[in-house]
């Protein structure tokens, strides 16, 4: 009887290495793929277009192409906020709620696998290379707080950790897995030239963008000023586009920085108060928060006049558009760079 | 047979090859499905998805900053 794995597959070589791994003892392998709206994955260069050259292939695909597996893209978007939110076991060093993501996963590919039936999951973690998620303390508490148990093999760590199931009942052999430990690549990129992969992935940090500090200041940010820790998936994907400048509490600017950005924010106008500069090419500037006051469109103007090519004008014109409303044109100078500080700017 | 549409603008990758995973899901084999996307990103994933789950490409157009893609259902395991 052939037996059923879930894997699941990030989109680095690690995951794809793990599943391989399965696969060479004959286990039938498919990918689970999960999307919290934090992913790395596409987003930021299908926006800019200076990251147009870099490839746009989504990297869990691409593993899943590699391997002949199918991949299942699971949407966690809604329950995935009470993980970040409220992180029983706290962040990294960023916003990055790792141990507590892993739990999540774990335990909802175990769920998976409990509906289809297949027999146990695999992940591509190796003990010691992430120092929150990834370390020998806290994969039993993984294992334990997910119900996964004794299901889930770790093949490029096996030899290190204590015999799973799948290996007890003789489903697959430990001696064909694997001890690899630490910060190293080496033994991983040695594995993928043995088993013929070449151009993979290799994400740096993390898998997503709340292991990166500026998205982790900007999410902060959005967080403290609304006086509660909540979002949306338009507040988390607009947080990876722009230059974003906070005046005040009341709101903040997302302000493109160049034609791509103008482009995905304009898909947003009828959602948020916009600017756009009219007398003189410049971005688009979208508004986050409580509805301007005539004293802080002139200011928001102001700023958002500074980044256009009138920036050295006497005036600007500029059209500012309330949520699905008529816009209104404006005069304003640009306001000048030493007069917009530091601390205004979130990177 | 009808063809579903699916209106994937807006959103980004990997959203897009999302809806047409649960789209395509509870429909039998040979149903045609349409969808709508704006991100470029799926020119890449929607073919690349359809290759690893069986699927057909059957056209793909593009209309200003639309991309409009055909998919047909050939399989059901
Ligand atoms: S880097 Fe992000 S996706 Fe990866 S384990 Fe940490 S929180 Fe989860």
């Amino acid at each position: 009887m052939t037996r059923k794995a879930a894997a699941l597959i990030s989109g680095g070589l690690d995951s794809l290495l793990a599943a391989k791994a399965m696969q060479q003892q004959g286990i039938h392998v498919e990918g689970i793929n999960f999307f919290t709206g934090f992913c790395v994955e596409g987003h930021t260069h299908a926006i800019r277009k200076k990251d147009k050259a870099k490839p746009k292939r989504n990297n869990a695909l691409w593993v899943a192409e590699q391997l002949g597996i199918k991949l299942h893209i699971i949407d966690i978007v809604e329950e995935y906020k009470d993980v970040v939110i409220n992180p029983k076991h706290g962040y990294g060093a960023n916003l990055n709620p790792c141990l507590d993501c892993k739990i999540f996963m774990v335990s909802k590919a175990h769920q998976w696998i409990l509906q289809k039936g297949f027999d146990f999951l695999v992940t591509g973690e190796v003990i010691g290379q992430r120092p929150m998620s990834q370390r020998k303390e806290t994969m039993p508490i993984v294992a334990n707080e997910s119900g996964a148990e004794d299901l889930i093999v770790r093949p490029l760590c096996a030899k290190n950790l204590p015999p799973t199931r799948p290996e007890l009942e003789g489903w697959i052999e430990r001696e064909k897995m694997f001890d690899f430990s630490g910060r190293s690549r080496k033994p991983q990129m040695a594995l993928a030239a043995e088993y013929g992969f070449d151009d993979y992935a290799q994400p740096a940090g993390g898998c997503c963008f709340l292991t990166d500090e500026n998205y982790s200041v900007k999410l902060q940010d959005l967080w403290t000023n609304r006086g509660a820790k909540k979002y949306d998936i338009d507040d988390i994907m607009l947080l990876k586009v722009g230059r974003h400048v906070r005046p005040s509490q009341a709101f903040k600017l997302i302000i493109a920085r160049e034609e791509g950005e103008t482009r995905f924010l304009s898909g947003y106008r009828k959602q948020f108060q916009s600017i756009k500069t009219v007398s003189h090419a410049g971005p688009l500037a979208l508004v986050e928060g409580a509805t301007l006051n005539p004293e802080q469109i002139r200011q928001a103007c102001a700023i958002v006049a500074r980044f256009s090519k009138g920036k050295q004008a006497d005036q600007v014109e500029l059209s500012f558009s309330p949520a699905n409303g008529e816009p209104q044109s404006l005069q304003v100078k640009p306001m000048p760079a030493h007069e917009i500080p530091q601390s205004w700017y979130l990177v | 047979m009808k063809t579903l549409q699916v209106d994937a603008r807006r959103l980004l990758c990997p959203m897009p090859v999302i809806r047409l995973q649960d789209s395509i899901e509870p429909l039998p084999v040979g149903t045609e499905v349409k969808i709508v996307c704006t991100d470029p990103g799926v020119i890449n994933d929607i073919p690349a998805w359809c290759r690893i789950n069986g699927h057909s490409i059957l056209k793909i157009n593009q209309q200003d900053d639309e991309f409009h893609i055909t998919v047909r259902k050939d399989n059901d395991d």
